[in-house]
């Protein structure tokens, strides 16, 4: 290996350690946040369609409300062990990083604990209380499950912003001397990113349902062209619809706010997420290999002629990689822009009265963009993990110091992929036998 | 350092409530591992309505069961995040092999339940997941108890990997304790299960089941024991010295056994809990007041008050709302399990 040159063998070792211990917590965060997102999203869709079925007493509606709740008993189930596998991983393979934070994050941590719970216990209720408790107590149960997700996210992405942004930590010669855990939790970046991550789980989620039963809808036209009503598939696209416009339709706002956090606040990740090389005023914007004249000054700071610091402006040892923040970046952007424009398409299209499922070509854009919000989702999440590096927590703590001593961290990490690998294929196995059913 | 002088204050409640979560944890998310046992087990000619009935007892609520070991975990990295550093770093091998059964227990279950395929492939996994997630909970512990974790977090960076990152834990006594773990949790399944059923023969079969769990709690615990006065002979003095525990898990267990025996199902199953939880207690205040024996106390270990007081307001605002709920959910499903025939 070039790069590990002039190292010493117990360098090394722990130099492939820590890329060990990074691809595993990597991986992991990878694989949940996916199951995260549509344990936040899927409960309000079922809840809607139970909804829906109360009011109007059309079967299709309480058709969808069950099978949405079997998805979601599946995609939670899953979530909630990869879940608790990311609680252990912080002790496993980050422990001084805990050793820490633990005084102040732990606090948000505990309170999504409990909202956990809450979530666990009614999805059960929900779950297997159909016939056992009113009708009034079951669409409650499951509203509690879809607002305690909410909860969940909100108290994770707090932790998440804490390490971007540390508030409410006082260091002096290398010891914590004080801690604020509240404001830890009321750190710069937490507003914008907590509405960034449940707008991405709505939009993700709805625009993944929505593009499914496109899907489904598309293909029917094909085989008969008088097409069938097929009343489920309409309703349940139309549903998850009502969830998706809204939200991918608020997503860029909210993108734009986070960016101007990250300027304000993250200087060397946003000169990375636009690959800077220097610092300058009037910084242009790159978006898919189109450069937009002082796009960058203006965006980041609503003045074209701002200065926008560049990567030289950072030590040497304090720069994010460039290349994998400035693609991940391109990426989300590019198909944040996509589901905003084709939700707005659907959105006039409704707004005008007419039937979606009449619609050939947007339904194929639905059925397109179906894994598109999910695919953004990891490329904002590779935008502020490796954006933050070399630090695990922003200025204080260096990821390489945090890392275990354990050494052979390779073999946990081959392991826990494999796993994640196998369940990605039943869960998508399983999910395509629910969606087989219908279609 | 004041040994065995019993100050209370915000560490110790913290320590205190997180103890009292592991507790609900062993009885609530240890006997769904026990089910798991006895899943594997399954066996005469009601062995497919065994199934069914530890599946329709354990599916509504295992979720939620689950949740009290992030309960604890989460209380001990906010309250006392050095004693959670050194755990992870020693414990990285079982903790993370008892994450693996965690992740397929959990999954295979839902798959099993949900997915409409290779049902009896589930089964098994979920079976074998449900013994070795049990077992590694069991080892920790007395990798923790024998005060090896202590030592071998001392030796990090100069010690053997043998001698850090396995000695602790892949010892005797530590595996001793776990085979006591597993042998309780499947106790209390039985137990729980003799309850659950709604026809004699499968209580039978299940009261049959308990009956040798017990039996085998016994013996892992005299074998314990036994080991435990070389391998952690502190522990030993601790447990041996807190006569009234004793004596109270020694009532417990016969009470348990005698209601088994007497087929009074209900009185077994709180017998059998609170056998169950006195064992845990008996440990926890034999090596009190440390967390990791004989490096971290409950104060080496604590966090800043700041953190411990918003911690204890936020578990006291928590538990307001899950007890409720709690009550509600078991309210909901509990006793009323129905096998179709």
């Amino acid at each position: 290996m070039a790069g590990a040159a002039g190292l010493d063998d117990g360098e090394r070792d722990a130099l492939n350690d820590l890329l060990a211990a990074r691809a595993q917590m990597a991986l992991s965060l990878g694989f949940h946040i996916v199951f995260a997102e549509i344990g936040i999203a899927m409960p309000l869709l079922m809840v809607l369609a139970e909804w829906r079925w109360r009011r109007s007493g059309d079967p299709v509606y309480l058709q969808l409300a069950r099978r949405w709740a079997k998805g979601t008993a599946i995609l939670f189930a899953v979530g909630a062990v990869s879940g608790t596998v990311l609680s252990f991983e912080l002790g496993l393979l980050w422990p001084s990083f805990m050793r820490l934070a633990g005084p102040v994050i732990g606090i948000p941590f505990a309170l999504e604990g409990f909202a956990f719970f809450t979530e666990a216990i009614f999805l059960g209720v929900y779950l297997y209380g159909w016939e056992r408790v009113s009708p009034r107590a079951h669409l409650m149960a499951g509203l509690i499950v879809a607002l305690s997700g909410a909860a969940s996210a909100l108290f994770v992405v707090m932790v998440n912003a804490w390490m971007n942004t540390p508030a409410g930590i006082t260091i002096e010669a290398g010891r914590v001397t004080a801690v604020d855990p509240i404001a830890g939790m009321l750190n710069p970046s937490a507003f914008q990113q907590v509405v960034h991550m449940l707008l991405a789980a709505y939009a993700s989620t709805g625009l993944a349902v929505a593009g499914i039963h496109a899907f489904v809808l598309l293909r029917r036209r094909g085989m008969d062209p008088s097409g069938p009503r097929d009343p489920f598939h309409r309703h349940a696209l139309m549903l998850a619809l009502t969830i998706a416009i809204p939200s991918a339709l608020l997503q860029p706002i909210s993108g734009d706010m986070s960016a101007r956090a990250v300027a304000r606040w993250q200087p060397a990740k946003l000169a990375a997420m636009e690959a800077l090389p220097d610092t300058r005023r009037g910084a242009p914007l790159h978006v898919g290999g189109i450069e937009i004249p002082r796009g960058l000054s203006l965006l980041a700071f609503r003045d074209a002629d701002a200065e926008v610091t560049g990567l030289s402006a950072f030590p040497a040892d304090e720069r994010p990689p460039v290349a994998p923040v400035f693609v991940a970046f391109q990426v989300m952007v590019i198909l944040g822009a996509l589901m905003a424009l084709v939700c707005g398409w659907a959105a006039t299209v409704m707004a005008r009265g007419r039937q979606i499922a009449e619609r050939p070509r947007l339904l194929a854009a639905l059925a397109v963009l179906t894994p598109a919000g999910f695919i953004a989702t990891e490329a904002g999440w590779t935008v502020t993990e490796v954006g933050r590096q070399p630090w695990v927590i922003g200025g204080i703590l260096r990821t390489a110091d945090a890392v275990t001593p354990m050494p052979g961290l390779a073999i946990p990490m081959v392991v826990f992929a494999l796993v994640y690998i196998g369940l990605a294929a039943v869960v998508a196995s399983a999910i395509a036998s629910l969606v087989g059913e219908t279609a | 350092m004041n040994g065995m002088a019993f100050t209370i204050g915000l560490p110790e409640v913290v320590a205190a409530v997180m103890a009292i979560a592991l507790n609900a944890y062993v009885l609530t998310g240890g006997a769904d591992f026990g089910g798991g046992v006895w899943d594997l087990f399954a066996s005469g000619p009601r062995r497919d309505r065994q199934r069914a009935l530890i599946a329709e007892s354990i599916a509504p609520i295992w979720e939620a069961n689950h949740v009290w070991l992030i309960v604890v975990i989460v209380v001990l990295f906010t309250g006392f995040p050095a004693a959670f550093a050194m755990l992870g770093t020693v414990l990285h091998i079982p903790l993370t092999i008892m994450l693996i059964g965690i992740v397929l227990r959990g999954s295979a279950f839902v798959f099993r339940s949900y997915g409409s395929h290779r049902r009896s492939r589930w089964g098994t996994a979920f079976a074998v997941a449900s013994i070795v997630t049990p077992l590694l909970l069991g080892i920790i512990v007395g990798a923790v108890a024998t005060g090896a974790v202590a030592e071998a977090a001392a030796e990090i960076g100069v010690g053997t990997f043998a001698g850090v990152f396995m000695g602790p834990w892949a010892a005797a006594f530590p595996v001793s304790i776990g085979l006591f773990a597993l042998a309780l949790f499947a106790f209390l399944a039985a137990t729980y299960l003799t309850v659950d059923a709604d026809e004699d023969g499968l209580r039978d079969d299940f009261r049959a089941r308990a009956l040798l769990a017990a039996v085998l709690v016994f013996a892992c615990a005299l074998a314990a024991l036994l080991l435990a006065r070389s391998a952690a002979p502190r522990l030993a003095m601790g447990v041996a010295g807190a006569l009234l525990i004793q004596a109270a898990t020694a009532l417990s267990a016969i009470t348990a056994i005698v209601a088994l025996w007497r087929r009074r199902f209900r009185v077994a199953r709180i017998a059998a809990a609170a056998q169950v939880s006195l064992i845990l207690w008996g440990w926890l205040l034999a090596q009190y007041p440390y967390i990791v024996p004989a490096a971290l106390s409950i104060r080496d270990a604590a966090a800043p008050p700041v953190t411990l007081r918003l911690l204890a307001v936020g578990l006291a605002a928590g538990a307001a709302v899950l007890v409720s709920s709690l009550r509600y959910l078991l309210r909901t499903f509990k006793g009323r399990v129905r096998v179709a025939p």
